[in-house]
């Protein structure tokens, strides 16, 4: 499809869209004015397809420098009375969580929603934290979506309530909802017309400093008045078809609570294998709907809690049936039915009910000795950083910079960062010792100057250097601590697909926009001892490394070179093989570990379709045998 | 259970695999049919092992349970291997047999007639194909893609017509390449039906 479609989209209309995608019409079809957010998986489709169709929208969009900051131009505009969406990764909350806490005191007059994306099974995150745990921290509703077409309405129908309640509201998705494709059904387009000559709508901050203004006297009030909402809300959670009963079962002896994908799961199993149970679905999961949960109880036995990373509904359940003085069995993480980490699936949950139930046919295919062995075999097929990509240039570059001033590997701390560039873990390059979350290498760096007598090198990326890496830069200058830092400056923020950030001209819209220079930033924090050098001139790169760990300060290398990803770049041809030359020491295949040179039956070989012309095998090989394609 | 069809796809980052899978799940969509996908974004696309789940009937969930796949539709030999969790006695294993040498690895790739005899010791259905060299035939080493989509439907229990796919590749893919694409989708089927 177009992705024009999401805007122009009209009531009735199907399309197979991404989960978020799906948010994206939500939005669209909720009027939404202005959204914010900074990228991270599994949530950055969302900001890749909305900074494309904004303008056609009338929304306002902006690549934030971080989770907070986009936290608050999402607060500003709703308490200007426009609806506003912010929108991260899971532990982008944790980043936002300062103003966001204090948004849920003030409340909102236009809605407000943010999607936090949750990553069970951690495919892209450092941790699996639960979003549902921050609904309940800061007292404030909670959505979950289990298909696209709810991610959709659920968007739409957060807005609603926001504005209702003066809330800000939570939609809380997994990977297997943001990045599951569905069928979606289009509703009406809201209205969000502009008002001025900008291509979205401007509202207006009436002055209330009892609402907005959290000095102690007027913060105790606003959390009583916190509570009354939530309470006021309790009612709807009871009522809502959010909270649906699914029936399979004649006999009602058991049941299960579930909500998000892990209903999924829930609902395959029971239906495909004629199990005798009903499920109870919870879209609107905080304030817990307890008397609904209570009338569901009431008919059953034992019940299945089957939610995905903490055991959150199955509490609230065990609470329930305390308060209601029930008798139910509860069967969940708690007592080991269900695994308490990693995402789910229909082997996980069936599994889980048969060691109540036990209903399982045993099938188990019995494969030949070959195939076993053949399995255990097989290579692995791990991320790699691309052919051409600067950071492998880097790293081999400050590899030898360290060897030639004579260190051993123990000798060198390595604090990387949250970036393409986290895959210098992987050897030969070994540059990945210790890392916190966005932003921390710079921290980091601090630290092990002092406690440590060891070298400390920090890498950190261009668009995680504006995210979180500043403020820390300071603190190591001000108090004298001894770090190397990389900026890894590739011109994108590239983990998550590519977005722009404030190091490049352009902004989230794709218009014009003023470029933040990281040397000036660097040399403004205070540092001596700022370089620019191009990673993919091994020398300079060798000579400057050394340089820096010679110092005693805080010496800032920023390592300039774009991403290979980058469209419309000039591309170089690829590096030709001289085989007489070659003395077979695998040099470039060892060291360097680029995707597009390998060795096969003993031969070195270039896989021209991959390699991108860098030419820094050719600055690698002492004998001559690789030279620059023409 | 008329119409439950679950396809497991994979392979290897940049081979087009999330493209293909939309395809059919449009197709399917456009047929009626209840259709629900899942796939792999972020780090797994610099260079590494990807897949997607496609179930056409009545799920709500997106992930095909262990032996759970109607077809492993694999664009690596070795990719197919990994694969093996989804597949049961009855399943249609197509592979493309042109290997995808990781660059940085432990072990060394096994050779591919030997996975093919392994596999054809173990299951019944085992189709490799020469699908790299169909797609350079048909005008670019790219459209292996379309030969993989062109052989899916050839499986007699595939739920959707060949037209739905083509007219949903069509909507999905620019013009220009509509016709080395149809060349890439005729050869697939061919290689299966025969």
């Amino acid at each position: 499809m177009n992705l024009k479609e999401l805007v122009t989209g009209v009531n009735g209309d199907k399309h197979f869209l991404l989960g978020n995608e799906a948010a994206v019409r939500g939005v669209i079809e909720a009027g939404v004015s202005i959204a914010a957010t900074y990228p991270g998986t599994p949530s950055s489709e969302i900001g890749n397809v909305l900074s494309v169709l904004a303008k056609d929208a009338n929304i306002y969009f902006e690549f934030s420098t971080n989770e907070k900051v986009a936290m608050e131009v999402a607060a500003t505009a709703a308490a200007s009375g426009l609806r506003s969406f912010t929108f991260m990764k899971h532990v982008g909350m944790n980043v936002a969580a300062d103003s966001f806490m204090t948004t849920a005191y003030s409340g909102v007059r236009g809605g407000m929603v943010i999607l936090s994306a949750d990553d069970p099974s951690l495919f892209s995150s450092q941790n699996e934290q639960d979003t549902r745990n921050y609904a309940r921290l800061a007292n404030v509703p909670i959505l979950e979506p289990s298909n696209c077409q709810e991610v959709k309405d659920m968007v739409k129908y957060a807005f609603d309530l926001s504005e209702q309640f003066q809330i800000p509201v939570i939609v809380r998705t997994t990977t297997r909802v943001s990045h599951m494709r569905g069928v979606v059904e289009f509703g009406d387009v809201g209205d969000n017309s502009t008002n001025n000559e900008n291509h979205w709508k401007r509202g207006h901050f009436k002055k209330d400093p009892s609402q907005f203004v959290p000095v102690p006297a007027f913060a105790g009030e606003m959390h009583v008045k916190l509570w009354d909402k939530i309470h006021e809300i309790e009612k709807i959670t009871n009522k809502s078809d959010l909270n649906a009963e699914i029936d399979f079962a004649s006999d009602k002896k058991y049941g299960v609570i579930s909500s998000s994908s892990a209903y999924n799961y829930a609902h395959d199993v029971v239906k495909f294998n004629n199990l005798d149970i009903d499920i109870l679905k919870l879209g609107f999961s905080y304030p817990f709907p307890q008397e609904k949960v209570a009338e569901f109880l009431k008919e059953i036995d034992e019940v299945f809690i089957v939610e995905e990373v903490d055991p959150i509904i199955e509490k609230e359940t065990l609470a329930t049936i305390g308060v209601k003085k029930m008798d139910v069995t509860v069967h969940g993480k708690l007592d080991g039915t269900f695994p308490l980490y990693h995402e789910f699936n229909s082997d996980v949950v069936l599994d889980g009910f048969n060691k109540i139930l036990n209903f399982k046919k045993e099938n188990d295919i019995k494969y030949s000795s070959s195939l076993e062995k053949l399995q255990d075999d097989i290579p692995s097929r791990a991320p790699v950083l691309c052919a051409g990509c600067p950071h492998r240039a880097m790293y081999y570059g400050i590899n030898k910079a360290i060897e030639e001033l004579g260190l051993k590997t123990d000798d060198v701390v390595f604090a990387s960062d949250i970036g393409c560039y986290t895959l210098g873990i992987n050897p030969p390059y070994n540059a990945a010792d210790y890392l916190l979350s966005m932003g921390s290498s710079v921290g980091d760096g601090c630290g092990f100057s002092v406690s440590t007598d060891q070298k400390v090198a920090s890498f950190i990326g261009d668009s995680t250097f504006f995210h979180s890496g500043i403020s820390p830069l300071i603190n190591a200058v001000h108090n004298k601590h001894n770090f190397v830092l990389t900026v890894l400056d590739n011109r994108i923020t590239a983990m998550t697909g590519g977005q722009p950030n404030p190091g490049i001209p352009i902004d989230g819209m794709g218009d014009e926009a003023p470029e933040v220079s990281i040397r000036k930033l660097a040399l403004a924090c205070g540092c001596d001892y700022v370089r620019v050098i191009n990673p993919f001139n091994l020398e300079q790169v060798v000579k400057t490394y050394k340089e820096a760990f010679e110092r005693n300060d805080t010496a800032v290398i920023v390592s300039k070179a774009p991403c290979t990803l980058i469209k419309g770049l000039t591309k170089k041809p690829p590096v030709n093989l001289i085989e007489s030359n070659c003395n077979n020491c695998d040099k470039c295949v060892s060291e360097l570990a680029c995707p597009a040179i390998s060795k096969i039956n003993g031969k070195i070989v270039i896989d021209k379709s991959q390699c991108d012309g860098c030419n820094v095998c050719i600055q690698v090989c002492k004998y001559g045998a690789l030279e620059a394609g023409r | 259970m008329d119409n439950h069809y679950s396809i497991y796809i994979c392979g290897v980052g940049g081979q087009g695999i999330i493209k293909t899978s939309t395809i059919i799940g449009e197709a399917a969509m456009n047929q009626g049919l209840d259709v629900v996908m899942s796939e792999i974004h972020g780090m797994s696309q610099r260079g590494g092992s990807v897949s997607t789940e496609l179930k056409i009937g009545g799920y709500n969930s997106s992930i095909i349970p262990s032996q759970g796949a109607d077809m492993l539709l694999s664009f690596e030999p070795i990719e197919t291997i990994r694969g093996l969790d989804k597949v049961n006695s009855e399943t249609k294993i197509v592979y493309n047999t042109h290997p995808i040498i990781p660059s940085s690895s432990d072990k060394a790739y096994p050779s591919v007639d030997s996975i093919t005899k392994t596999l054809n010791e173990n299951f019944k259905h085992v189709l490799p194909i020469d699908g790299t060299k169909l797609a350079i035939d048909a005008g670019s080493v790219l459209a292996l893609n379309m030969v993989l989509l062109g052989a899916v439907t050839a499986d007699d229990n595939f739920p959707l017509s060949k037209d739905s796919v083509i007219d949903a590749m069509k909507n999905n893919l620019k013009p220009k390449f509509h016709d080395m694409n149809l060349k890439a989708i005729e050869s697939g089927y061919k290689s299966i039906k025969g």
